[in-house]
């Protein structure tokens, strides 16, 4: 793993507790939902693809507890992290995942294009790259019209290779556009690992535009809400874009069907990252070790979720699917 | 043009074209033009002269030259509260843009569901016999008349420019705007000094004819009506349908024409073959086959790349000596 570790910012002062707890619930949120879509997927309830987020937990929840609901978000295929972190509800989530009509995209969307205007998520995105022009937009019209919201477009590493993202970075900082290009540093542009696709050091390439940029450990989702909330504050400011390399990992395959992966990774690094870089364990460390608070609370937010995971699930379930006599409808507004 | 209009001059479709986009943006100050060299320069062809003087280069913006870079941020201003007009030099640029455009802007709506609109106006030119070779001259207008989601305006007179393009700066939908090149100085025409528009899906019978229905688009309206005069000297009585929209298509007035004359060429300066020609024949033929006294006929861009030399380049584009030979065999008169 290339990582400058120069460029690392370590937090100065860690937040409140209540934000610490709030953290730890929405990563365990997420790990929760993608287990109940890989259940889902595996039992061929869930239709289409599933791409899951677990391993990256700290990056979305990081960045998004950083920002403001009305504040601006673009997803990619590997979404259902960032939709959750920026304040999806689990049970509209799943069943759009199921095609259901009660989903946020009345089911014609699915995982990869959830969109939410009341969270600010302009849109999963199954284009690499698709949606970088969209949150640039999105900043542009932030700045435009004066109403102080940042956007933050997430996109995997394998997004590198787009060309539209370097004409997007070149027109955010020549306008000084309040946006975040988050480069989600997952190693494995699918099934390819990513020193095999990229020239050179992924941060020299913001740099090359003057992007203000910084690598951050994707595991620890204080160094990330740290790293995120100078960044977003800046770009509030009107100080311009800024470009934030998170390291992190992606436990399963590109999708839930993609099993047999010792030709493109060893298993040895899985576990590796599993037992020594996981991001809620290492928040959990922190929380116990530092008596932060205990065992009980955390057990309690678990127990929580839990329960308003598998009502979730249940919902969706038994949500009827659209009627096909919708199917012409919302092609044009 | 409205026949309510009292008051009317004549002024080029380049000038109507400006002044759509000035009287736009002084009513609506979402609305923002964002191309290469757009602001000093007015654009290539100077149609946009004059409007960086009057709304200033935070209005008339210049881009560098990253055409889905700058398209891109048009559609996620249009998600975030503003009207953008995207400027593409060149039609021809269409490929360079066509995710943004296909799988972004004309999706965004139906992939959420309703939840997000796209109002975007994307201009773009068409039309060969400038001399400028195969990258430079083509009508690829059928490219996005291809895809749901997108509306598709081909606009042949000065008046038609001006109130289709208000039409389509005020629409919520992402709306691909073509203007032919050689109209912008050489078609003049009357338009009414008032404010008006002319709603998208409406067919314009520019001549009333008994004896063969010319279906022709853009440039290739103006082609048909000088070869009705030259048939009207032979006694032959022809229509003119300019269908001035692709999509939304007018589907009755154009079969009403034909169902009348029972004979119709479509005229159109994209390729040949899987064109827009190709559609428009095929809904006439659709609407009007037991009214008709033989084939719809096509007169297109000749099936090539549009070559350089001007001894070459003038055989590819249908002329009005084509279509009145062609009209004159099917009327047989």
């Amino acid at each position: 793993m290339t990582t400058t570790q120069a460029e690392r910012v370590p937090p100065k002062t860690d937040p409140p507790v209540e934000k610490l707890l709030r953290m730890y619930r929405q990563m365990l949120a997420i790990r929760l939902f993608e287990e109940r879509v890989n259940d889902l997927y595996t039992r061929a309830l869930m239709p289409g693809l599933a791409h899951l987020y677990i391993g990256e937990e700290a990056v979305a929840v990081g960045i998004c507890e950083a920002l403001r609901n009305d504040d601006y978000v673009t997803s990619t295929h590997r979404g259902h992290g960032h939709c959750l972190a920026k304040g999806a509800q689990p049970h509209l989530m799943f069943a759009e995942l199921l095609g259901k009509e009660a989903g946020y995209c009345k089911g014609k969307g699915g995982s990869m294009h959830i969109a939410d205007p009341k969270t600010g998520n302009l849109g999963a995105n199954a284009i690499v790259g698709g949606s970088v022009g969209i949150a640039t937009g999105a900043a542009f019209a932030a700045k435009y019209l004066k109403n102080d919201r940042v956007a933050v477009c997430f996109f995997g590493e394998g997004a590198l290779g787009q060309g539209v993202l370097y004409e997007e970075m070149n027109m955010a900082q020549l306008w000084k556009l309040p946006v975040i290009y988050a480069c989600e540093n997952n190693m494995y542009n699918e099934y390819t690992h990513y020193s095999e696709a990229t020239a050179g050091e992924i941060i020299d390439r913001p740099r090359a535009f003057g992007v203000a940029c910084e690598v951050v450990d994707g595991q620890d989702v204080r160094a990330v809400y740290a790293a995120a909330t100078r960044y977003v504050e800046r770009a509030r400011r009107g100080e311009g874009p800024a470009f934030l390399q998170l390291n992190t990992y992606r436990y399963h395959g590109h999708h839930v069907g993609d099993i047999a992966r010792a030709y493109y990774r060893p298993k040895t690094e899985e576990e590796q990252w599993r037992s020594e870089r996981d991001p809620i364990a290492m928040l959990t460390r922190y929380l116990l070790d530092g008596n932060v608070t205990d065992s009980g609370t955390l057990a309690q937010i678990e127990q929580e979720l839990v329960g308003e995971m598998d009502k979730a699930v249940e919902f969706a379930i038994n949500a009827p699917y659209p009627d096909p006599s919708r199917v012409a409808e919302d092609v044009y507004a | 043009m409205p026949e309510t209009a009292t008051q009317v001059r004549e002024i080029s479709f380049g000038d109507a074209v400006r002044e759509a986009i000035a009287e736009e943006m002084r009513r609506d100050h979402s609305i923002v033009l964002i191309g290469e060299d757009v602001a000093e320069a007015g654009t290539t062809f100077k149609v946009l002269k004059g409007l960086v003087e009057e709304f200033g280069t935070g209005r008339i913006i210049d881009t560098p030259i990253s055409e889905p870079g700058f398209t891109g941020i048009g559609v996620g201003a249009a998600m975030t509260g503003m009207r953008p007009i995207v400027d593409i030099m060149f039609g021809d640029f269409m490929t360079l843009i066509m995710d943004q455009v296909v799988n972004q802007a004309a999706k965004i709506h139906y992939m959420s569901g309703g939840a997000w609109k796209v109002p975007l106006v994307v201009r773009a030119t068409m039309g060969a016999t400038r001399r400028s070779a195969a990258q430079h001259s083509q009508s690829l207008h059928a490219w996005p008349s291809h895809i749901p989601g997108l509306k598709v305006v081909v606009p042949s007179t000065p008046a038609d420019a001006k109130g289709l393009l208000k039409s389509a700066i005020r629409d919520d939908n992402p709306v691909v705007f073509f203007e032919d090149k050689i109209s912008y100085t050489k078609v003049k025409g009357p338009v009414p000094v008032d404010d008006y528009v002319i709603p998208l899906g409406l067919a314009d019978v520019k001549r009333q004819g008994r004896d063969i229905t010319f279906v022709a688009t853009s440039s290739m309206v103006q082609v048909a009506l000088g070869a009705a005069k030259m048939l009207e000297e032979v006694g032959i009585d022809a229509e003119v349908v300019d269908p001035r929209t692709m999509w939304p298509l007018d589907e009755k007035t154009l079969v009403e024409s034909v169902k009348k004359t029972s004979r119709c060429i479509v005229m159109d300066e994209g390729y040949h073959r899987y064109g827009v020609s190709g559609e428009l024949a095929s809904v006439v033929q659709e609407g009007a086959f037991y009214d008709l006294d033989g084939p719809v006929r096509r007169l297109c861009a000749m099936h090539v790349p549009i070559p350089f030399s001007p001894s070459l380049e003038d055989v590819t584009v249908p002329t009005e000596r084509d279509a009145f030979e062609l009209a004159r065999q099917m009327v047989n008169r």
